[in-house]
């Protein structure tokens, strides 16, 4: 199976919605690698402009809040952070069409316990995160260190996680359909 | 244990059972329409997919840029038109002939009790109105839909909300539906399907149904749904006449979808409206919610009267009662597009688009235009618009833009007095 992680970025706000993600105009776009540059174009965080294109650009994983990816059912928004080479997203809670998108597409929307959300948040300097799918364990290290500053727990639905295994629910359908 | 409608639907449709709590179903109806369709349609001919699971239960149309307004819109109306030609999709409305999805395949019959409707799109919740599933996906589940006809969920669960009480004058479904987003938050119905029940929504005709059904998603709901009955059999009756000998007849086999006495549901809430007053919402979430006569004066550069929410007949009537003898504020630009061509003719027969146009607004055709910010309307940076649509998030009707949504008659309101203003006090008694 294809394995998951990387450097982690922090939006730490509730709602971010998918018109957020992707604005409407982008949605003319013929193929995914257009959507690249948008991400995240319009997001407001604390008040302010979020300068996406400079601080999502070594990002693999994404950690977030409550709700991530509600509003319009635009897969758009999730083929831009797939473009942008985030296959992660680590969430209290998932708007449904954004969670069941991800998977769709074979890659990873992962819901948290409040609590363990917030020991990511905690963390401070550079965090790297890996996913290990098989025994549904979450690490983190922070600056490089060897040893996890937060390890935990998650829970995936065993019917996703055969979408990831197969690299999503087109080629799952074709077969068993 | 009984049943809810949504959990009666999910067991008539079952194909699958992939994992404890997620049920693969079969489809009575996709939809499609030309911003997400077209990318599903490459994407499924790059694969060498390129075939419909069934033609005559997919319905498309052509609704969210039309007429196209530059050459990618173009394309992905050619794209359309091809594949529906291609496969030979009966339903399917282009230029002259469409109209907002979600308002001109209601108006056809498309939706029946008890089935099931996907749509790349996620205000589908609207045809949960009529007593059917009906979700919105993103584009994967739209391409496993065209071609296999199939869609996955995970087990419904049921959030009922009883609406008792009585409007008063000058409070519509909008305002209702308005005060539900801000009681139970933006995702709030998250995983659930929404069931509005009580005597408000008994008396709604299917025009306030859909606006209820419709603002589901906006609490994060995976549908809305009212129980199908007389005023369904009603709406639904040119289309259903060759089925049942007799109206009643059809609200008696409806009935075995309702939701049974002793059925369970995850979260209850019960509501009285007899004293909600017309709402509005402020900031860039729709559960930012206030009542419009406690909202400090705020003007308004843009008028928008339109969308799936509220471009339906009933809709440009509660306008016009505002708007008949009265003129745009100075400086407010007004816009009117009614959902579909048979509205627009409805409002020409009756002299509702002269109301309109006497009032100053330039009247468009029938389409999503600047509800979501991509043509017929958009915003300049700091510009407001009063709006009967659906998201007021940041950037939605242009960047930069500010959007409040309101009910039709609040939005005229505005548009004669050039702020946002209780429609109570305009209209006559
Ligand atoms: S009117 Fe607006 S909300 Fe409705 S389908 Fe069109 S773009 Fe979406």
């Amino acid at each position: 199976m294809k394995k998951f992680g990387g450097k982690a970025i922090f939006l730490d706000r509730n709602d971010i919605n998918t018109d957020e993600i992707i604005p409407a105009k982008y949605l003319t776009e013929i193929t995914k690698n257009n959507l690249r540059e948008h991400l995240l174009e319009d997001l407001l965080l604390d008040g302010r402009n979020f300068n996406a294109r400079e601080e999502m650009a070594e990002a693999q994983v994404v950690v977030t809040r409550q709700n991530f990816g509600c509003g319009s059912s635009r897969e758009h928004a999730v083929w831009a952070f797939e473009v942008n080479n985030i296959e992660v997203i680590i969430a209290d809670s998932f708007a449904r069409i954004f969670r069941q998108n991800m998977f769709n597409c074979g890659i990873l929307a992962i819901e948290l316990d409040k609590k363990d959300i917030e020991r990511l948040f905690n963390l401070s300097g550079d965090v790297e995160i890996t996913i290990d799918l098989d025994n549904q364990l979450i690490s983190a290290r922070v600056n490089g260190a060897d040893q996890e500053a937060v390890q935990c727990d998650f829970e995936i639905n065993p019917f996703d996680r055969d979408l990831v295994s197969v690299g999503g629910w087109l080629a799952y359908a074709a077969k068993k359909y | 244990m009984g049943k809810t409608i949504a959990e009666k639907i999910f067991a008539a449709h079952l194909r699958d059972t992939p994992a404890p709590d997620t049920m693969i179903l079969d489809l009575d109806v996709v939809m499609c329409h030309e911003i997400t369709t077209p990318i599903a349609i490459m994407d499924l001919m790059d694969k060498g997919m390129d075939a419909v699971f069934d033609n005559t239960k997919i319905k498309a149309v052509i609704d969210h840029v039309t007429p196209a307004k530059d050459s990618k819109t173009a394309m992905q109306g050619k794209i359309m038109r091809d594949w529906a030609k291609r496969h030979n999709i009966r339903d399917f409305f282009d230029i002259g002939a469409n109209g907002v999805c979600h308002a001109l395949f209601p108006e056809k019959g498309f939706v029946r009790p008890g089935y099931t409707v996907i749509m790349g799109d996620s205000h589908t919740c609207t045809h949960g109105a009529f007593g059917a599933f009906a979700a919105g996906v993103g584009t994967t589940d739209l391409e496993v839909g065209i071609y296999k006809g199939v869609c996955s969920f995970r087990k419904p669960e049921t959030f009922r909300i009883t609406i008792n009480g009585q409007l008063s004058k000058g409070v519509s479904a909008k305002d209702v539906i308005l005060a539900i987003i801000k009681k139970i938050t933006v995702n709030g119905g998250t995983d659930k399907v929404i069931e509005f029940v009580g005597p408000v929504v008994d008396a709604f005709n299917m025009s306030e149904r859909m606006t209820l059904c419709n603002m589901a998603v906006e609490a994060g709901a995976t549908s809305g749904i009212c129980m199908p009955d007389r005023v369904t059999a009603e709406y639904l009756w040119p289309f259903i006449q060759d089925n049942y000998t007799t109206v009643d007849d059809a609200i008696a086999e409806f009935a075995k979808w309702h939701t049974d006495e002793d059925a369970s549901f995850v979260e209850q809430l019960t509501i009285d409206v007899s004293n909600l007053v017309p709402q509005t919402t402020i900031r860039y979430k729709p559960d930012q919610v206030v009542d419009i006569e406690s909202l400090p004066e705020t003007t308004v550069d843009q008028v928008y009267i339109g969308s799936c929410t509220n471009g339906r007949i009933e809709d440009l009537r509660d306008a016009a009662k505002i708007l008949q003898g009265r003129q745009l504020a100075q400086g407010v630009r007004g816009i009117v597009t009614p959902a579909t061509p048979q509205i627009y003719n409805m409002a020409l027969e009756e002299g509702i688009i002269k109301v309109f146009m006497d009032a100053g607004f330039c009247v468009l055709n029938p389409t999503c235009g600047a509800c979501l910010g991509m043509s017929s309307g958009v915003l300049a940076e700091g510009e407001v618009c009063a709006s009967t649509t659906n998201r007021n998030f940041n950037g939605r009707m242009g960047k930069g833009g500010m959007v409040h949504l309101m009910s039709p008659l609040s939005a005229a309101a505005a548009a004669v007095t050039g702020r946002i203003t209780d429609p109570r006090n305009l209209l006559e008694d």
